[in-house]
C-alpha cells in the first residue's frame, strides 16, 4: 500500500521478534527513573502496554509496506549464517501466509497487555507475567517469520516455559497439573517433531524452508517424506490440537487465567496449523498425500467428538464449565482447519488459513468474554450461572450478553461474520481433494464435517440460551457491572475485524491465495 | 643408533599437564612452611597455576604438535602425546572445570570462624593435601585426551582417577564420606583391572601399544590370536564405559556424590565424566574402528540403558529427602551420559565425524552442570541438607542466583531460554539420524520428556513463595547425619530459605562465570557447535 524500502522492512521484521524479547529481559530491570508510575506493579504493567504496542505498531507498517501486489514472495527478507555448525540461518520473511498470523498475534498480545493493565492478573507480582508475556510473544512472532526449519523448532520450543509459568503461576484451580500436562503433551510432540525436520535437514542438505518449498520434496525420496510427515505431523498435531492428541488443551483452557487461555487459543494453536502448511504440505507433499486421509479422518473426528463434548458440558446437570466448552469447541473447529489442510487443494488450505485467522480472533473475544463473566460470578461453572432458568445476562448486562451472543453466533459459522468462510472452504476444498486422494472417502468426511457444523450450532445456542437468556431475577441479588471501558477497548478490534473478515474475506484470501497456489505448486509458478 | 633412540620432547606441547603436576607438588611442598592463617594462598596458588595452564593452550591452538613420537629408524611413525584439536578442547574443558571446581572449594578449605559462639559446623578440608590431590586429578585428566597409546592412555587414567578418590575420602571422621570413597574406590579399581587386562590382551593379538598401529595391525592379525584381540577390545571397552558411569556401572555415583565434598562431586561430575568419554573415544573410534561393528550396536543400547535408568532414578527424587537436589544431579549425570554415548555410537554407523558432537555436548554440560553445582554449594551454606525443597523460594531470597539455577536447568533440560542447551541436543539427536540410530534418537526424544519433567519441577520450585510456616523443627535433622550437629540449620522461622548468610565471593565468581558463559554460547553456539562439524583428530 505505501512504499517502504527493502532494507527498513528488514528491520521492521527483525525488530518484530527480537523486540518482544529486549523487552521481556528489559521488565525484570527496575524501571528507569522517569517511568516508576505509581507503584512498580503498574509500571512494568504500562512497560508491557508499551511494547506490545510498539510492536503492533511495526507489525501494522509492516502490513501497510507489504507489497500486495505479490503476496507470494517473501518480503522483508533478512539472511545471515548463525551456526555454521548446523548451518542454522537466521533467516526471515513474510509472505501472504504469515503476514495474517503475524498481525493477529501482535494484536492479541497488545489486547492481552491492555487488559491486564486495567485487571492485573490475580497472582504472584505482575513483573515476572509481564516478561513472560513478552517472551511468548517473541517466540510465537518467530514462529511465523522464520525460514529455517532449526530456528522454526527454536521459536517453536521458545512459547513452552512462558506458558508453563503463566498457567502454573496465575492460573486457577488444578493449574500445576494442568500446566505440566501441556508442557510435557507438547514437548514429546515437539521433540519427535524435530527427528522429522533434523531427518529432513539431513537427507537434503539444508534446513532452509524456500529452497525446500522450492524443491517441493523431489530431492527426498518417498520413504523418507513418509517418515518425516508422521513425526513432523505428530509434533504439530499436539500443538494443534488433533483428536486424540488434544486432552492437554480442555484442561489448561480451565486452569489458564484469561490472558493465557486467549493467548493459548487465539495464537499458540495456530503455530501447529502453520507448521502444517509452511513445512508439511509443500516440503514433503509425498508423505503428505500418505496420511492426508488418516489425517483428513482424525480432523473430523475431531469436529464431532469436539461438539458432542461440547453439548454434554452444556446440558444441565453436567456441571460444564464455560472455559472447558469453548476449549473443546476449539477442539473442533481447529479440525476444520486440519481438513481443509489435508485436502491439499488451493480452496482447502485458503480456508484452513482464513479458519485459522477467524478462530483466533472469535475463540480470543470469547476467552475474554467468559473470563470477564467468571470475574464477576466469581465461577464459571454453567449450571451455577445458569441457575433454574438461565442466567439472564441480556437483562442483568445486556452489553455483555450481547457480546457474548454476537461471539457465540460467530463462532458457530453465521454467514457474514469470520467464522462462516473458513469452514465453508474447508469443506469445499475436501468436497474436491486434491488428485491422488479418494474422492469418497473425503465425500465422507465433508458430510460428517458439516453435520458437525449443526452439532456445533446447537452447543453454542444452547450455552446462549442458558447465560445470556432466563427468567427473572429473584430480587436483592447484587447487581453486575456492564462492560468497562477497557473491556470495550480490548475486545472492539476483535468484534470490528470479526466483522470485517466476515463482509469482505477478500482482504485476506487475497494475500493467502498467490501465497498458497505457490506452496502447492513447489515455488514454481 | 644410540643418538637415534633419545627422543626429542616439546615442551611447550606438554606444558599444559606438566605445569598442574609441578604447581600441585609444590602446593604439596608449600603446605609444609606456610603458617595455618596463611593457607588460603595454598588456594590461590592452585588457581593461578590452573589459569596458567589454561593460557597455555592458547600457543598450541594450531593443534599440529605432537612429541613422544617413535623414533626415525623404526619403521612406523607415530606418537604418544599429540595436541591436536580434540585434545586441546578436552584439556580446556577438564582444565577450565579444574578451575571452576578450585573456586567453589576455596572456602571448603577454609577455616570457619564459629558464628555466634556456636562450634564449626564442618570441619574443614586439610588445605595443602585437598590442592595437591585436585591438581594431581586435574593433570591425569588433561594428560589423557593427549595419550595416544594404551600405555599413557591408562597411566593418565589412573593419574586422573586415584587423587579423585582421596577427595571423595577426604572429610575426616565422616562415615558417610569414608563409605562414598570405597564404593568409588572399589568399582573404579575394578574397571581398570578391566581395561589392563583387555589392553594387555591387545597387545599381545597386535605387537603395539600405539592406537593408530592397533587401528592397522587388528585387521591382519594372525586367525589363533582373533579371539583374543576380541576378548582384548571386548575387556578395554568394558573398562572405560565403567569409568563413564554407563548402565550397568553407574550405583556408585549418588552415594558418592552425596558422601563427597560437593565441589568434589561437581568435579566428578564433569571432570571426571570427560575423562572416561575421552579415553572411551580414543580407544573405540582411534584403536578399534575395525571392530565397529560390535562395539556401535553395544554403545548404541548402553547408551539407551543409560539415559533412561539415569532419568528414571532422578524422577523418582522425592523433594524432601536429605541431598535430594545433590542425588537429582548425580542422576541426571547418569542420564546425560547416556546422551553422551550417542555420538559415539553414531560413529561406528557413519562415515561422517561424530565425536564432535560429544564434544560440543560436553563442552555445554561442563558449563551449565558446574553452574548447578554451584548454586548447590552456595545454598548448602545455609541449607546443608541440600533438599530440593530448602529451594522453595529462592527467588525471593536470592534472585540472582535462583535465574542462574533455573537458566542452567533449562539447559539441562535443553529448553529455551537456554539455547545452548537445545542446539546441543539437537547436535546429537543429528548425529544419531544421520547415522541412521532411528531407535535411539525416539529413545532419546522420550527420555528428553521425562528429564524435562524433574528439571522443570525444580525449576519452578524456585519461583514458588516460600512457605510461611516453618518447616521443619530443628530435632528433625537426623542425628549423625554427615556427622554435624543439629545446629548447622541456621535460621528458624519462615526466613529459613532467605537466609544466603555471607555471599562468597568465590563462589559468586564461579556462578558468574558459568552464568556468563551459558549465556555467551546461547547467543553464540557456533563457539562450541564447531566442534561438531571439524575433524577433530
Amino acid at each position: 500500500m505505501i512504499d517502504i524500502s527493502e532494507s527498513v522492512m528488514q528491520f521492521l521484521l527483525a525488530l518484530i521478534v527480537a523486540g518482544p524479547l529486549l523487552g521481556a529481559a528489559a521488565a525484570l530491570l527496575p524501571a528507569l527513573p522517569g517511568l516508576k508510575g505509581k507503584s512498580p506493579d503498574q509500571a512494568v504493567l504500562r512497560h508491557g502496554v508499551t511494547v506490545t504496542g510498539a510492536i503492533l505498531l511495526a507489525t501494522l507498517v509492516l502490513a501497510a509496506g507489504f507489497d500486495h501486489d505479490h503476496p507470494s514472495r517473501m518480503q522483508a527478507t533478512t539472511d545471515i549464517s548463525w551456526i555454521r555448525a548446523l548451518d542454522v540461518r537466521i533467516h526471515l520473511g513474510v509472505d501472504g501466509i504469515s503476514l495474517p498470523l503475524l498481525v493477529l498475534t501482535a494484536l492479541l498480545c497488545f489486547l492481552c497487555a491492555l487488559h491486564s493493565y486495567f485487571k492485573p492478573p490475580a497472582g504472584p507480582a505482575p513483573k515476572a507475567f509481564v516478561a513472560l508475556l513478552l517472551l511468548l510473544e517473541s517466540g510465537t512472532l518467530a514462529t511465523f517469520a522464520v525460514l529455517d526449519l532449526v530456528l522454526f523448532f527454536l521459536a517453536f520450543e521458545t512459547v513452552l516455559i512462558p506458558m508453563y509459568f503463566l498457567i502454573a503461576r496465575w492460573g486457577g484451580e488444578g493449574r500445576r497439573a494442568a500446566a505440566t500436562k501441556f508442557v510435557l503433551y507438547t514437548l514429546l510432540g515437539s521433540v519427535v517433531m524435530l527427528l522429522g525436520l533434523l531427518l529432513i535437514g539431513v537427507k537434503s542438505g539444508t534446513f532452509d524452508m524456500v529452497a525446500l518449498a522450492t524443491d517441493n520434496g523431489r530431492g527426498l525420496t518417498a520413504s523418507v517424506q513418509v517418515i518425516a510427515v508422521l513425526a513432523i505431523g505428530i509434533g504439530l498435531a499436539v500443538k494443534t490440537p488433533m483428536w486424540p492428541l488434544h486432552s492437554w488443551l480442555p484442561d489448561a483452557h480451565t486452569a489458564a487465567p484469561t490472558v493465557g487461555s486467549v493467548l493459548l487459543a487465539g495464537v499458540l494453536l495456530k503455530m501447529g496449523t502453520y507448521g502444517f502448511v509452511r513445512i508439511v504440505l509443500p516440503i514433503a507433499p509425498d508423505g503428505m498425500r500418505t496420511f492426508a486421509p488418516y489425517l483428513a479422518a482424525f480432523a473430523v473426528a475431531g469436529i464431532v467428538y469436539g461438539s458432542l463434548a461440547c453439548l454434554a458440558l452444556a446440558r444441565p446437570g453436567a456441571k460444564g464449565d464455560l472455559k472447558r466448552l469453548i476449549a473443546y469447541s476449539s477442539v473442533g473447529h481447529m479440525g476444520f482447519v486440519l481438513l481443509g489442510i489435508a485436502s491439499m487443494t488451493p480452496t482447502g488450505v485458503n480456508g484452513a488459513l482464513f479458519a485459522n485467522v477467524a478462530h483466533g480472533l472469535v475463540t480470543g473475544l470469547l476467552f475474554f468474554l467468559v473470563g470477564a463473566v467468571k470475574d464477576r460470578y466469581g465461577t464459571a461453572d454453567l449450571d451455577t450461572l445458569a441457575g433454574a432458568t438461565g442466567a439472564a445476562l441480556y437483562g442483568r448486562a445486556p452489553r455483555l450478553g450481547a457480546l457474548l451472543a454476537f461471539a457465540a453466533v460467530a463462532s458457530l459459522g453465521l454467514p457474514g461474520l469470520a467464522g462462516f468462510w473458513g469452514e465453508m472452504l474447508a469443506l469445499f476444498g475436501a468436497f474436491d481433494p486434491a488428485e491422488g486422494l479418494s474422492r469418497p472417502a473425503f465425500l465422507a468426511f465433508t458430510a460428517i464435517g458439516a453435520f458437525g457444523t449443526l452439532l456445533t450450532a446447537a452447543y453454542l445456542l444452547i450455552v446462549v440460551r442458558r447465560v445470556c437468556m432466563g427468567g427473572p431475577r429473584p430480587a436483592g441479588e447484587a447487581p453486575i457491572p456492564d462492560v468497562q471501558g477497557y473491556e470495550f477497548a480490548a475486545w472492539t478490534p476483535l468484534v470490528a475485524l470479526t466483522v470485517l473478515a466476515g463482509l469482505w474475506p477478500a482482504v485476506l484470501l487475497g494475500l493467502t491465495d498467490p501465497a498458497v497456489q505457490k506452496l502447492l505448486a513447489g515455488g514454481t509458478q | 643408533m644410540t643418538s637415534q633412540l633419545v627422543q626429542s620432547v616439546d615442551w611447550l606441547t606438554i606444558a599444559p599437564p606438566v605445569l598442574t603436576a609441578a604447581v600441585a607438588l609444590a602446593v604439596l611442598v608449600a603446605d609444609l612452611f606456610v603458617p595455618p592463617e596463611r593457607k588460603r594462598l595454598l588456594g590461590w596458588t592452585a588457581i593461578a597455576g590452573l589459569t596458567a595452564a589454561l593460557a597455555l593452550l592458547v600457543p598450541l591452538r594450531a593443534g599440529d604438535r605432537s612429541t613422544f613420537c617413535l623414533t626415525p629408524d623404526t619403521r612406523v611413525t607415530a606418537c604418544s602425546y599429540t595436541a591436536d584439536h580434540f585434545t586441546l578442547v578436552v584439556q580446556l574443558l577438564v582444565l577450565g572445570g579444574a578451575l571452576l571446581t578450585a573456586l567453589l572449594s576455596l572456602d571448603e578449605t577454609r577455616e570457619r570462624l564459629p558464628a555466634s559462639g556456636k562450634p564449626s559446623p564442618r570441619e574443614p578440608l586439610p588445605a595443602g593435601e585437598y590442592w595437591f590431590l585436585l591438581l594431581s586429578s586435574a593433570a591425569g585428566a588433561a594428560l589423557l585426551p593427549a595419550s595416544r597409546d594404551l600405555a599413557t592412555l591408562v597411566v593418565a587414567l589412573e593419574v586422573a582417577s586415584l587423587p579423585a578418590f582421596a577427595l571423595v575420602g577426604l572429610r575426616r571422621g565422616d562415615r558417610r564420606s569414608g563409605e562414598a570413597a570405597l564404593k568409588f574406590f572399589l568399582s573404579s579399581v575394578t574397571a581398570t583391572a578391566v581395561t589392563l587386562l583387555g589392553a594387555s590382551f591387545v597387545y599381545a593379538a597386535t605387537g603395539t601399544l600405539h592406537l593408530t598401529e592397533i587401528a592397522q595391525r587388528l585387521d591382519e592379525v594372525p586367525g589363533q590370536l582373533q579371539t583374543l584381540a576380541e576378548a582384548g577390545v571386548a575387556l578395554t571397552l568394558v573398562g572405560f564405559a565403567f569409568k563413564t558411569a554407563a548402565v550397568p556401572f553407574h550405583f556408585w555415583v549418588p552415594d558418592t556424590y552425596v558422601g563427597a565434598p560437593l565441589p568434589v562431586a561437581a568435579y566428578l561430575s564433569v571432570v571426571g565424566k570427560a575423562v572416561g568419554f575421552t579415553g572411551l573415544i580414543l580407544v573405540a573410534v582411534v584403536a578399534f574402528p575395525s571392530y565397529a561393528d560390535v562395539w556401535g550396536p553395544a554403545l548404541a543400547v548402553l547408551a539407551a540403558l543409560t539415559m533412561t535408568a539415569g532419568n528414571v532414578a532422578a524422577l523418582r527424587q522425592s523433594s524432601t529427602r536429605a541431598w535430594s537436589a545433590v542425588r537429582l544431579l548425580a542422576w541426571s549425570s547418569v542420564a546425560q551420559a547416556g546422551y553422551l554415548l550417542v555420538p559415539i555410537a553414531a560413529a561406528a554407523y557413519s562415515s561422517d565425524d561424530q565425536i564432535g558432537a560429544t564434544v560440543a555436548y560436553a563442552l555445554m554440560y561442563a558449563v551449565v552442570n558446574l553452574g548447578a553445582f554451584a548454586v548447590v554449594v552456595l545454598v548448602a551454606r545455609a541449607r546443608p541438607r541440600n533438599r530440593i525443597e530448602d529451594y522453595r523460594g529462592l527467588y525471593a531470597a536470592s534472585p540472582a542466583a535462583a535465574l542462574a539455577l533455573a537458566f542452567f536447568l533449562l539447559n539441562l533440560a535443553g529448553l529455551p531460554p537456554g539455547i545452548i542447551g537445545l542446539f546441543a541436543k539437537v547436535t546429537v539427536f543429528s548425529a544419531a539420524v544421520d547415522a541412521g540410530l532411528g531407535w535411539l534418537a525416539v529413545v532419546m526424544a522420550l527420555n528428553v520428556v521425562i528429564a524435562l519433567y524433574y528439571y522443570l519441577r525444580w525449576t519452578a520450585l524456585l519461583f514458588r513463595t516460600p512457605e510461611g510456616a516453618p518447616e521443619e523443627a530443628p530435632g528433625e535433622v537426623p542425628a549423625g547425619a554427615r556427622g554435624e550437629a543439629p545446629a548447622a540449620v541456621p535460621e528458624g522461622a519462615g526466613k529459613g530459605s532467605a537466609a544466603l548468610h555471607r555471599p562468597s565471593a568465590p563462589v559468586t565468581l564461579a556462578i558468574a562465570l558459568t552464568a556468563a558463559a551459558g549465556a555467551v554460547l546461547s547467543g553464540y553456539p557456533q563457539f562450541a557447535l564447531r566442534f561438531a562439524t571439524t575433524t577433530l583428530f
